[in-house]
């Protein structure tokens, strides 16, 4: 019988169609366009200024305040601009452009394949060495790593739970790194361990990644206290309180952290990214991005400079279909959708998700004819069908009795919906509104 | 690429169910009682079947276009469903204009005044049957004799059903072991070679439909299983304590409306409770009020008073009986 969560959860189709695919590098792109907002919290600030040369893997953007990240050049040449873009979340914010001129990095970044398992720094130099490096949660929640290991006082870690469940249906950038850099990724969750004084490491993987979950377990032969187990397929595991539920059946209470029950949980391309910057010397300025969907001529896996636009990648895949009618950053469960291919990639962008303009639009909403799927399908045990009419009725008070804050936004009732009802719309919708009652009542 | 891109939020797909699909899949689940009810009833059955739905998607389309003047829905299935399920729960001898009268209840009265499919708290085809059992209650329990009744229609042999024959039996001072020596055997209950409403003879026809549903996924075990058991226990519990005075529980379950009202009547998603434990609360109450009527009432059947009355507990239980949410128990310090 193997480990999942128990409440709700729904199967969509795989649709791993570049799970097969090596990874491979995209050619530099000849303008890269950095944001200095990739993460939550402030942006940086920016310590380059036009004209400027700056080399690959410099420093470019400094963090701003305690939750906030590094931001380096992904590529080396002159700052042609510094100016607001559109980027992935549709609103328009600081960016560094930058020409590409050669890829010259900085003379500090080890630049080999040489597996380099010694771990020489102590904890403390490993969490300063991450927080240089810009590193952040690359599941797509883009929290800074740094901020997640540092432990609030008072609270006690006794072990980490790192994230290969890749739940969302396409992706492949995950299963891949496994793949190809799994020694790399133990070895960065042996720097996080140490980071967080913990001696216990738990990897959840999907079952639809038998490839994986065998090699991993291989590798882990030869580290002690770290642990692979594999996981019946359901979306959402890869929500870290339902893959704490699932590997250790602990239960995040409402409203709090999994650092409440003893657990910090990271991406294994954050572990993967951790260890180049730790081992390697190399800030967080490149990563891997799926680049598929059904009428794309060659779904494939690419390492992509941060800043490189989108449509390069779908370029490098054989251009852009002729049907194509939606651009999604991300999967298509949680994924956003582009304005236009023009936004860079970014440290949080996992995949670039191009769907056909037959199934771009929204069916026609349908009146509710109180299945009950909706609630039966809810990880978080909320009721979707109450909490849109809630929501449309501007009855905020009881929309925070019912627990809209508790919903992390799966889409898992939208999905299942045979009304074709947009809950999650309405949903996220009574959650802005809930949370500005909540903060103000704080002040 | 010229066209522009659709932007909208996540999730991005979605599972490909449409309230359609779950209609016509409510429709196919009733074909084989349907075909049980041609063979035992032959002429009867198909008229009073197809004249069902066809006023009840008649009035549905009327109210809304001429009516409510609101977007015709009549697409989605819903009306044919409530129209099957009505001429189900008729005797295949009733005149036209009195299943006209039951259609028109159960839509416009028992649907559209609520605002149409999704609003409704009752059952529509059961405020149908209903209204004409109260109404003509002599044409509405004069049931046709099967298989020698099939090619009559208005002029059809009547007979009494298992339940009516019990009831009056039991009044007249009969003991329940000589009673049931009158009475068809659990095989033929089971097959459905008896009288009573067209789309309820059939045990078998009726579990088939069921396991169709569970297979599509379009109802749980909940409602059904819950409340079958309920009526198995509580007679169950009453034949124990007496046998000479109460009939046996497979007999309950094998006569009358229980397994038609359990799988397609209390199941019907728009009157139904939202959780699973406030499905298993709903089905037990239907249940137990089924038996009250059935043993103690006038009445020599419950199951559609029963259904009706816990439709309207259906609003309390959802507002009591909420999902177990994630994170509120705990379950680790």
């Amino acid at each position: 019988m193997l480990k999942t969560f128990t409440k709700g959860g729904i199967h969509p189709p795989d649709r791993k169609l570049t799970a097969h695919t090596c990874i491979q590098s995209l050619p530099l792109p000849a303008t890269a366009i950095i944001p200095v907002s990739q993460h939550l919290g402030a942006p940086a600030i920016p310590v380059v200024a036009k004209g400027d040369y700056v080399k690959t893997g410099q420093l470019i953007a400094k963090g701003n305040g305690f939750v906030s990240s590094n931001v380096h050049a992904s590529v080396s040449g002159n700052v042609a601009k510094i100016e607001d873009v559109t980027d992935i979340s549709g609103y328009r914010r600081q960016a560094i452009v930058i020409n590409v001129a050669g890829d010259d990095w900085l003379e500090s970044i080890v630049r080999n394949e040489f597996l380099d398992r010694e771990i020489k720094l102590t904890g403390e130099e490993i969490l300063k060495k991450i927080a240089d490096s810009g590193i952040v949660g690359l599941g797509g929640a883009t929290f800074p790593t740094q901020v997640k290991i540092s432990v609030p006082r008072g609270k006690k870690v006794d072990c980490l739970v790192i994230n290969g469940v890749e739940c969302e249906p396409y992706l492949t950038s995950d299963h891949r790194l496994m793949l190809e850099k799994g020694e790399e990724i133990l070895v960065g969750v042996e720097l996080l361990k140490r980071a967080m004084d913990v001696k216990i490491a738990h990897i959840g993987i999907e079952n639809n990644k038998p490839d994986a979950i065998r090699l991993m377990r291989k590798l882990t032969v030869s580290h002690k206290g770290i642990e692979i187990h594999a996981l019946k397929v359901k979306y959402p595991q890869g929500g870290e309180k339902q893959l704490i539920k699932a590997i250790l059946n602990r239960e995040v209470l409402s409203g709090g952290l999994p650092v409440d029950v003893g657990v910090v949980v990271f991406n294994v391309g954050t572990a993967f990214a951790v260890y180049e910057a730790v081992q390697k010397n190399k800030p967080l300025f490149e990563r891997i991005v799926t680049i598929t969907g059904k009428s794309v001529r060659q779904p494939a896996n690419y390492r992509v400079r941060i800043g490189t636009p989108i449509s390069s990648l779908i370029q490098a895949s054989g251009g852009i279909p002729e049907d194509t009618g939606k651009i999604i950053s991300g999967g298509p469960m949680m994924g956003k959708a582009l304005i236009n291919a023009d936004v860079p990639v970014m440290k949080g962008s996992s995949g670039i998700l191009l769907i056909p303009s037959g199934e771009s639009a929204r069916n026609k909403m349908q009146p509710c004819v109180r299945c009950g799927k909706c609630v039966s399908v809810c990880p978080m045990g909320l009721e979707p069908y109450l909490l849109m009419p809630l929501t449309e009725q501007k009855n905020f008070d009881r929309l925070e009795v019912e627990h809209v804050m508790d919903c992390m936004e799966c889409g898992s009732c939208s999905y299942t919906c045979p009304a074709d009802r947009p809950l999650l719309d309405y949903i996220r919708l009574g959650k802005s509104n809930v949370g500005k009652i909540i903060r103000s009542r704080k002040k | 690429m010229d066209q522009l891109l659709t932007v909208s939020l996540s999730p991005h797909i979605s599972a490909g169910q449409s309230v359609k699909k779950l209609m016509f899949g409510v429709v196919l689940a009733l074909v084989p009682a349907f075909l049980v009810s041609l063979y035992l009833f032959g002429l009867g059955a198909l008229f009073v079947t197809i004249f069902s739905i066809a006023t009840c998607v008649i009035f549905e389309l009327a109210i809304q276009k001429y009516i409510l003047k609101t977007a015709v829905r009549i697409s989605d299935g819903s009306a044919i469903v409530t129209g099957l399920l009505l001429a189900f729960n008729l005797p295949s001898n009733l005149p036209w204009w009195m299943i006209a009268l039951g259609a028109f209840f159960a839509i416009g009265v028992g649907k559209m005044t609520y605002g149409g499919l999704g609003n409704n708290p009752f059952n529509p085809a059961l405020i149908g049957r209903v209204f004409l059992l109260i109404s003509f209650p002599v044409q509405m329990t004069s049931w046709p004799v099967p298989v020698a009744a099939r090619h009559q229609y208005l002029d059809a042999v009547t007979g009494a059903t298992p339940l009516g024959f019990l009831k009056e039996s039991v009044r007249n001072g009969e003991q329940i072991p000589e009673i049931m020596k009158q009475l068809p055997d659990n095989m033929q209950l089971f097959m459905g070679n008896v009288g009573g409403s067209l789309g309820e003879v059939s045990a078998i026809a009726l579990i088939l439909g069921f396991i169709w549903l569970l297979y599509k996924k379009i109802i749980t075990w909940h409602i059904p299983v819950s409340m079958i058991a309920t009526v198995f226990i509580f007679t169950g519990i009453l034949w124990v304590i007496d046998p000479s005075l109460y009939a046996p529980p497979l007999f309950h379950i094998l006569t009358g409306g229980v397994l038609l009202g359990a799988i397609f009547m209390a199941t019907d998603l728009v009157t139904s409770p939202m959780t699973r434990a406030g499905m298993i609360i709903f089905a037990s109450g239907i249940g137990i009020i089924t038996v009250i009527i059935r043993v103690f009432g006038s009445y020599p059947e419950g199951v559609s008073f029963a259904i009706l009355i816990m439709n309207a507990f259906v609003p309390l239980i959802n507002k009591y009986i909420k999902p177990s949410r994630f994170g509120k128990e705990v379950k680790h310090g």
